[in-house]
């Protein structure tokens, strides 16, 4: 199963981070949240015309003579190659660096041993919008509250389990399909099989029972992308112990469910599964839940998206072993202490989704043939994705993003990851800012986030020596919001009062996902708050929450004199 | 309201949020405690050593406020400045924190409860000595506003004895059995101060389930309705002059599990009081064929002017009504008979789950075309619930028509209030010899009239309907 796209939804050590895993991951490490974005390009759109350059002769290329130049180095070097780019795994990322590629006049080819759309598609963030689509609908109209508020009536309401199943299943092959037609439309070789690296720019190919095909390229990109990571003790029968895998074809849905883990994937089943009438309990390796968020947003969070609802939870405790149902007898789990590794509870429930993180999928790419050891699976690389050998060397013309590399896994940020590495073949030096890549949890209100959360931000100011300030606003007194009866939620601002830097953006309230954009849009354009917050935002709107977010932020007179980062225009 | 010369308003109301001076009046948004701490509203009093925690007024109309959740535990180390509590007022959830250093000794008011505002939620004590001090104290307190004394264990248990020896026996037999409780009966059982170790567990491998907890506290199970089903403006649905005693209500048999109450709206509620109000009127039912092939050919020709046959039918009606005004009298008081002047022809119509009697005022006088219009602008209004009282409860005489649906005979309950109630079938071609002997196909329609035996006699009803027949059959008259 050779998948790509970035979907893990925990940090892996969130809760078996004992012995085996390091828990004193770097920090870089910990940013392991993931989420799921498709290039607009995904559906259909395309700059570009067809004449382009995929079948431009390849000696025409300004930058020919870097490949004969480089392959000096590279021992056994092919003197030509079938293609500028070959990618390894069509998730998300691969996706997206393909379009970039050809947008950028390269001969490209993307591998795909398994479904087009890897797991954010097909397994991941795409089918599980749709569920949370539904639970949303769902939960509306089962709180009479909130529906009395609005002076509406609605008698019960009411699910069709498989009709629900389905929707999640037709949303993922229309999004399989336009990713696949985009590839296609722009003349991208899709080759199917599994790939392996068989040395220096090279690759073979193949299915099982036919003779596999070797490829060379200038230039190599890994995007295998990951799979559900369980740790040993549990097994999971896909029926009643269950990955998110199996739980996103939703064909059960149990009177009570636990899940292990209380990341991204946890807490948007839990929100899928309550509101579909499931009573959930979280098994938690870490002393609290949502480790990873920001520990106020963690904190609302919990005060709105578990506390109210038929949800308890364990925390500081692992999960050693759960056996599925079976001979009449539930799942039953059986509970340690996280530190004293002392027994402590043994729950019975009618199921367990497993959301304890991702693996890197990353077996089989025959990455002992050039010398590369993966760390936990992923496959280290620099700043620029450059893969790193056994030795510390960089390998050159390879490259790895997403999930495989572990640096932050989400969907997005292979695909940003992938258009960096394409920039770099192509003769421009661009490293990623991981720092302004947003992230979103889809509950209902949804989470969202970019940058630091304030721990980080107070840690960093500590070793660098600068001042951190917070600002927050609420959601209760965005006009929107209460318009929509939904004013629970916080808007929170970590920036540095003496030249107006933002660190981080923290979302909790509707539509949060949505609203982190001109945070991060900020961050990535290095954007400081005295400037931002004369941008006018439509009133009324959401958006008015970060405008008065960054209006309520506190930037030294000193900052407010330096000059605009580009010089407004008058028209 | 979104216009952009508007917006400068808007901002400089939103902005004044962010630098809001005036935090009793917009609490709201003073999410952070530092504001908090720096309004003059003191938290704690001073109460020799052990200090208590009131529940303070975030706001100008709060009354009281509720526990969101305590950040510290009993025992915690507090220090002056700290949060120690998560309050919901009636605008907003905010940090409290404490202006004293000391341990909190006892917390009064738990989590989800509410308490009045100055009452006490906690106990502080300065030094570790004073703690049991402080308990006591807090343990002589009953707390606030909800019941929050942890009493009613046993009581409120009584189906589910704690240890009969047969449990104890079973409890042997089955080794170390562990209680297993769901994630929403143990939230349940400790809203509702349910003791789950003396509840059984009825559910899957002898779980306990939120059935069981809320069968334990005594709660009625079908508390969980989601609201009427069809929305309805409140307004009575049809004349209530008759005043009966609404009888004890009946026992109610035991809910079959799965089901859902609905109440009723206030319209179908009015419903229903007129339908058991009518069970003190004795009434009796005669029956009538019409041959309409005359009346469906009028209609052809007037239904181009927006006549309808609702209008034409309480036209034929009222005109036979003049003839029988005693049909078209009521009994008031079981004594009398009650005679109108005016012939007014309810029609009963169903409304999006309800059901009303807009009212053809004088429907005797009035032409088939303004009748007509009138029948629109009621029915209009009626979906418009907008109908005024007179408009739906002057009737002297009911029309029910079930004839669009295919019935062809049916029996209407008589509404308070009137003296008949005329239920029509749909008009069907029927086989008829006539005094010749000759067969021919004629349309036939049934109509069957309910009326009250203690003013309108069986030979009454027949002559009013063979009345109504011949103008069915001659319609003529109709549109005069």
């Amino acid at each position: 199963m050779h998948s790509i796209c970035s979907q893990a939804t925990t940090v892996p050590i969130s809760n078996f981070a004992s012995g085996s895993r390091s828990p004193a991951l770097a920090f870089s490490k910990q940013v392991n949240l993931r989420f799921c974005g498709l290039r607009k390009e995904a559906f259909g759109f395309s700059g570009l015309t067809h004449s382009c350059s995929s079948r431009v002769p390849f000696s025409s290329r300004g930058y020919s003579k870097k490949i004969s130049a480089s392959a000096e180095s590279n021992g056994t070097p092919p003197k030509s190659f079938d293609y500028d780019l070959i990618i390894i795994g069509a998730g998300v990322g691969g996706h997206g660096a393909a379009l970039h590629a050809v947008e950028k006049g390269l001969k490209t080819a993307i591998i795909e041993g398994d479904v087009v759309g890897g797991t954010c598609v097909n397994r991941g963030c795409v089918p599980s919008k749709a569920l949370l689509a539904v639970s949303g609908k769902m939960r509306e109209l089962q709180s009479e509250h909130h529906m009395k508020a609005l002076g509406l009536q609605v008698s019960a309401a009411g699910y069709d389990r498989q009709g629900v199943a389905d929707h999640a299943n037709n949303l993922a092959s229309k999004i399989r399909n336009n990713l696949t037609n985009s590839m296609k439309s722009l003349g991208i070789d899709i080759l199917t099989g599994v790939g392996t690296i068989v040395g220096p720019q090279k690759v073979k190919f193949g299915k099982v029972g036919l003779p596999d095909s070797i490829v060379t390229a200038k230039d190599i990109i890994i995007a295998t992308g990951s799979v559900p990571f369980v740790p040993k003790g549990i097994e999971v029968d896909g029926k009643t112990v269950i990955t998110s895998d199996h739980a996103l074809k939703l064909e059960s849905v149990p009177d009570w469910i636990a899940i292990v883990g209380s990341g991204y994937i946890g807490l948007e089943f839990s929100d899928v599964y309550t509101a579909l009438g499931s009573e959930v309990t979280f098994i938690e390796a870490l002393d609290q839940l949502m480790p990873g968020f920001d520990p106020e947003i963690g904190k609302l969070a919990q005060r709105v998206l578990i506390n109210p609802r038929k949800i308890d939870y364990h925390t500081g405790v692992f999960a050693t072993k759960i056996t599925p149902a079976k001979d009449g007898k539930p799942v039953t789990i059986e509970l340690v202490d996280a530190k004293t590794k002392e027994p402590k509870d043994t729950l019975e429930v009618d199921a367990a989704l497993i959301a304890t993180g991702r693996s890197p999928f990353t077996n089989g790419l025959g990455l002992e043939n050039i010398n590369v050891v993966t760390q936990r699976g992923f496959i280290p690389v620099d700043e620029r994705m450059r893969v790193i050998d056994a030795n510390g060397n960089l390998i050159p013309h390879l490259y790895c993003i997403g999930d495989a590399n572990g640096k932050m896994m989400l969907a997005h940020a292979a695909s940003a990851q992938g258009i960096s590495v394409v920039e770099q073949v192509t003769g421009r030096d661009h490293v990623l800012n991981h720092l302004s890549i947003p992230a979103a949890c889809f509950t209902h209100p949804e989470i969202s986030m970019v940058g630091l959360t304030e721990p980080q931000a107070r840690e960093k100011a500590e070793k660098e020596g600068f001042e951190v300030s917070v600002a927050k606003t609420s959601f209760k007194a965005n006009t929107k919001a209460l318009a929509e009866n939904e004013g629970e939620g916080l808007a929170k601002l970590i920036y540095r009062p003496d030249n107006g830097e933002i660190l981080g953006v923290h979302i909790f309230g509707l539509h949060a996902a949505d609203l982190i954009h001109e945070a991060s849009n900020a961050i990535a354009l290095g954007t400081r708050i005295q400037d931002i917050k004369f941008a006018v935002h439509a009133h009324p709107t959401l958006s008015e929450v970060l405008d008065e977010l960054f209006k309520s932020a506190k930037v030294k007179a000193a900052a407010l004199n330096h000059a605009p980062v580009s010089e407004p225009v008058a028209v | 309201m979104d216009s952009p010369f508007l917006s400068n308003t808007t901002l400089s109301f939103s902005s004044s949020f962010s630098s809001s001076p005036l935090p009793h009046l917009f609490p709201s948004v003073s999410f952070s405690p530092v504001r908090f701490k720096s309004t003059q509203r003191r938290i704690l009093t001073v109460r020799s050593k052990i200090r208590e925690i009131f529940m303070p007024a975030l706001s100008s109309t709060m009354t009281e406020g509720k526990i969101v959740s305590w950040v510290k535990s009993e025992g915690d180390v507090l220090s002056k400045g700290e949060s120690v509590v998560v309050v919901e007022s009636d605008k907003a959830d905010m940090d409290v924190e404490t202006f004293y250093d000391g341990i909190l000794a006892a917390i009064v008011v738990g989590e989800g409860e509410t308490a009045p505002v100055g009452a006490a939620i906690g106990i502080l004590a300065e030094t570790e000595d004073e703690i049991a001090e402080a308990k006591a104290k807090a343990t002589s307190k009953p707390g606030a506003s909800t019941p929050s004394a942890p009493a009613p264990t046993a009581a409120s248990t009584p189906a589910h004895p704690k240890s009969t020896p047969a449990n104890a026996a079973q409890t042997v037999a089955e080794g170390r059995r562990k209680t297993v409780v769901t994630p929403y009966a143990k939230k349940l059982a400790k809203q509702h101060k349910v003791d789950i170790e003396s509840v059984v567990g009825t559910g899957p491998y002898g779980r306990i389930t939120p059935e069981d907890i809320v069968a334990a506290a005594g709660i009625s199970p079908s508390k969980t309705n989601e609201g009427p089903a069809v929305v309805v403006e409140a307004r009575p649905a049809a004349p209530t002059k008759a005043t009966v005693v609404s009888s004890a209500p009946p026992i109610l048999p035991p809910p079959v599990p799965g089901s859902t109450t609905v109440p009723f709206t206030t319209m179908q509620a009015a419903v229903s009081k007129n339908m058991v109000e009518s069970l003190s009127v004795p009434t009796f039912r005669v029956g009538y064929p019409v041959t309409t092939d005359a009346l469906d050919a009028l209609y052809e020709k007037v239904k181009p002017k927006g006549v309808t046959m609702t209008a034409l039918l309480a036209k034929a009606a009222a005109m036979a009504l003049v003839q029988h005004p005693v049909v078209n009298s009521s009994c008031k008081d079981g004594k009398s008979f009650t005679y109108n002047s005016n012939v007014n022809i309810a029609v009963a119509v169903a409304i999006n789950g309800g059901l009303i009697t807009p009212v053809l005022q004088d429907a005797d006088k009035l032409d088939l075309y303004l009748l007509s219009q009138k029948w629109k602008e009621l029915v209009e209004k009626a979906r418009a619930k907008q109908l005024q009282p007179q408009e739906y409860n002057s009737g002297t005489f009911t029309l029910s028509n079930l004839g669009m649906f295919g019935v062809d005979k049916f029996d209407a309950i008589l509404p308070p209030g009137q003296g008949g109630i005329m239920a029509v079938g749909a008009s069907k071609p029927t086989v008829v010899a006539d005094a010749d002997g000759f067969f021919s196909v004629k349309k036939k329609m049934l109509v069957n009239v309910t009326a009250d035996h203690r003013i309108i006699y069986g030979a009454d009803l027949a002559a009013f309907l063979q009345t109504f027949s011949k103008i069915v059959e001659n319609p003529e008259s109709l549109t005069l």
